[in-house]
């Protein structure tokens, strides 16, 4: 399976195990989401359980927030992560905080799921990595897969889970793992063990790292498309190095992390968002936090630029091989 | 005590959400002889200084000038010489070239994207003749007429398109999103309906500076959903701003109709009732019906009377882009059943019938434009396609951040110019 067909999986495990569940957002309905992810749900499951939903991010998410005070379990698409922006006020002011405000007596167990990234010739209004502006509001989870396998056992987890869920999916990797050189054909996912995707129920726990590589020299700590980008650096580059796929970016798993930057003494982190107040500042600080004492060298961020998503210069925006293999030089420098 | 406990409401209805479907699915045979469309010269036509109720009658109908006889009838009548209809025409003939040429080009790999207007035509074009050459426009992706209409140099809309180095924009943004101060046409952004308050916005600005020239804002009948249509109606309303509101409404949002943007209940003109805001709902596809309401508009914001909202009806004759196959979600002929017709062949059936145009001169003009738009494509080509892009100048990526560059930025153009290395 490819990851948009273990996320449309995932949606029909949990709309049949859970009546509750609702799916909507623009075009999920009939036509099944312009990438597809929705395709057939509403077939099985009707109208008033998969619809399209008008062309209104605040009016999604704030009618998602009503349908949780109600009960119901809203999974909701926003068609691109360019587009959250709308509904932001309704997910930070609302529910984001709903649990806390209340004292616990009306919770927001809700995903709202999203396609992120860049890679695709967007421009700037299809190519934004906004994660790190969920990361800083208390109350959500945010979630971020990176192969079939996962994103389909972290859906289902992201339902089951009684916190509101913001899910970002890699679309540059929807059909195959890209590792950057967007200059060779990217290999589908079929020809991945990760597209090895069993049937039925499964979850991969929220706040759970996985090591997608062990080695000893440094560890990578990276997350959605940047896990492939980095998998294929460290091996063009010869390194022994651990690359940490993140997988849940809210709660962090900061035992995995903290392990093996202790055993590695090195450490880079690799994202596609813009460099500053980025999710990968976080993560640097909590390593330098953690594991001072263990550290060879200073830790090493890979990013985006400080600049909106260029259409032309896409690749040279794009954190890339290169920009890797700088930084892992300079990381593994004495 | 649970309100949710059925045993306590033992006789209360059950409750049932209703979720809009279009007619006609895929297989179906399309048939929209169901919609009541008034007849051309039907609609009243009140003065631009009416008070706005006396306009709301007009958000159910239909203004219509060419009747099927292509004769032009009728109180909205603008009454054009020849030269301004042949205008329109030959506009609308070029826009539909371009669009074809630049899909091709899409196709092609020469370019990553393109969106045509194809039996939209009318609506940019002549508005764009209906108002005048210094009036700022904030459009949406579908007003490449605009443009057109103004002269605009069909090798740099090309040149935007392919993010060559001819591009005034720098290769920064996705093709059809032109931008061009002196064009009177604002950015166009790919956040849905944010450029709607901000048309209401610069006319606002207008008013304030005691200026004489107006702005229209433009938006889809899908986006009407998002709140800033609503900021711009309230804004509009409450600062009785010269602005001009255009709803074009093509019936389709990419796969979702327009009955998922509440066209089910009432028609996007009437939403201007509750604002208080004089509205039009027009046939977008009746060039001169086109020009009488924007005129009429555009007179009635200029002389302080206050925003008009204009909804043009209309069908998306072809996909959402060339991202878009809408052959999954709507009958393969529906554009054909559409029964307000083709707008080029409107108005050039009108003027055969004002004796004032021939197939001659009609296959005269396609060429004319064929030649132009072959031209422009050319000499576009010849600066670069896109993926001929993004290599070198990559510095230039780092400029317009700021108007200056601050030392995160510097330090991130010597670490990419490095890494292009
Ligand atoms: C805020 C926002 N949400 C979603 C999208 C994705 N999107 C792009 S075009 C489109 C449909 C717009 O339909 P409509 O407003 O009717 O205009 P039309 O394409 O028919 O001209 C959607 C959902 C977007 N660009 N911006």
């Amino acid at each position: 399976m490819n990851m948009i067909q273990a996320l449309n999986d995932a949606h029909k495990v949990v709309m049949r195990a859970d009546e509750d569940v609702v799916v909507f957002g623009e075009d999920v309905g009939y036509f099944g989401g312009v990438f597809r992810v929705t395709e057939g749900l509403q077939k099985e499951f009707g109208k008033t359980r998969t619809f399209d939903a008008p062309i209104s991010e605040g009016g999604i998410v704030a009618t998602a927030v009503g349908m949780a005070a109600y009960g119901i379990k809203p999974l909701i698409e926003i068609q691109f992560a360019d587009y959250i922006y709308p509904g932001y006020d309704q997910i930070v002011s609302e529910v984001a905080k709903m649990r806390y405000r209340t004292g616990g007596e009306w919770t927001m167990p809700m995903v709202i799921r999203t396609p992120y990234g860049g890679g695709i010739f967007g421009g700037q209004t299809h190519s934004q990595s906004p994660e790190s502006l969920f990361t800083h509001i208390a109350g959500l989870k945010v979630v971020v897969p990176s192969t079939p396998y996962d994103a389909k056992g972290l859906l289902i987890a992201a339902v089951e889970d009684p916190d509101p869920v913001i899910f970002f999916e890699p679309k540059r990797i929807y059909n195959g793992p890209f590792d950057g050189h967007h200059d060779r054909p990217v290999t589908p996912w079929s020809k991945h063990p990760a597209s090895d995707v069993p049937e039925g129920h499964y979850t991969v726990p929220l706040g759970k790292a996985v090591i997608v590589r062990e080695g000893a020299d440094l560890t990578v700590l990276a997350y959605g498309t940047m896990v492939h980008v980095a998998l294929a650096a460290v091996i063009e580059q010869g390194l022994d190095a651990e690359v940490i796929d993140l997988r849940t970016l809210v709660p962090l798993d900061i035992e995995t992390i903290e392990a093996s930057v202790q055993k590695t003494g090195r450490c880079l982190v690799a994202m596609e968002a813009p460099r500053t107040s980025g999710f990968a500042s976080e993560l640097v600080t909590l390593v330098q936090e953690r594991c001072f004492y263990h550290l060879e060298a200073p830790v090493e961020r890979v990013t985006g630029w400080d600049t909106p998503y260029p259409h032309a210069y896409e690749w040279a925006y794009f954190p890339g091989p290169k920009r890797m293999k700088t930084a892992l030089e300079k990381v593994m420098a004495d | 005590m649970s309100d949710k406990d059925p045993a306590l409401r033992r006789n209360a209805p059950k409750l049932a959400l209703h979720v809009p479907e279009p007619k006609f699915r895929p297989g179906d045979t399309p048939d929209f002889s169901g919609i009541v469309i008034a007849a051309a010269g039907e609609a009243p036509r009140p003065d631009t200084s009416a008070p706005a109720a006396e306009t709301h009658p007009l958000a159910t109908s239909l203004v219509r000038v060419l009747g099927d006889d292509h004769r032009a009838v009728g109180p909205w009548d603008p009454k054009l010489d020849a030269d301004t209809l042949r205008k329109i025409l030959s506009d609308m003939v070029t826009v539909r070239t371009f669009d074809d040429r630049m899909y091709r080009s899409q196709r092609q790999g020469k370019t990553s994207f393109y969106m045509k207007c194809t039996g939209e035509e009318a609506i940019a074009t002549a508005t764009a003749a209906a108002m005048s050459r210094d009036d700022m426009h904030f459009p949406t992706y579908r007003q490449q007429g605009l443009l057109v209409s103004r002269g605009y140099p069909l090798v740099d809309m090309m040149n935007q398109i392919y993010s060559n180095k001819g591009d005034r924009l720098k290769g920064r943004q996705l093709p059809i999103m032109y931008s061009d101060k002196a064009h009177g046409f604002f950015s166009i952004s790919g956040n849905l309906g944010t450029q709607f308050p901000q048309a209401v916005g610069w006319a606002m600005g207008a008013a304030i500076k005691g200026d004489s020239r107006i702005a229209m804002g433009w938006i889809g009948d899908g986006a009407t959903a998002e709140g800033d249509f609503h900021s711009a109606m309230t804004f509009a309303a409450v600062y009785n701003v010269p602005v001009i509101l255009a709803v074009v409404n093509n019936q389709w949002a990419i796969s979702s109709f327009s009955g998922i943007a509440g066209a089910e209940r009432a028609t996007f003109a009437q939403r201007a009732v509750g604002y208080g805001i004089a509205s039009l709902r027009v046939d977008g596809n009746d060039a001169l019906a086109v020009y009488g309401a924007v005129q009429w508009a555009a007179e009635r914001a200029r002389s302080n009377n206050g925003p008009a909202l204009i909804e043009f009806f209309t069908y998306r004759a072809e996909g959402h882009s060339t991202s878009d196959d809408p052959s999954g979600y709507r009958p393969g002929d529906e554009a054909k059943a559409w029964p307000l017709g083709d707008p080029i062949e409107r108005l050039k059936a009108h003027l055969f019938a004002l004796g004032e145009w021939d197939e001659d001169r009609h296959a005269a003009l396609a060429a004319e434009a064929d030649t132009a738009v072959r031209a422009a494509q050319k000499e576009a080509e010849k600066i670069g396609i896109l993926p001929q892009q993004g290599k070198d100048d990559i510095g230039s990526m780092f400029d317009d951040v700021y108007a200056e560059v601050p030392w995160h930025i510097a330090e991130q153009r010597d670490a990419a110019l490095e890494e292009s290395r």
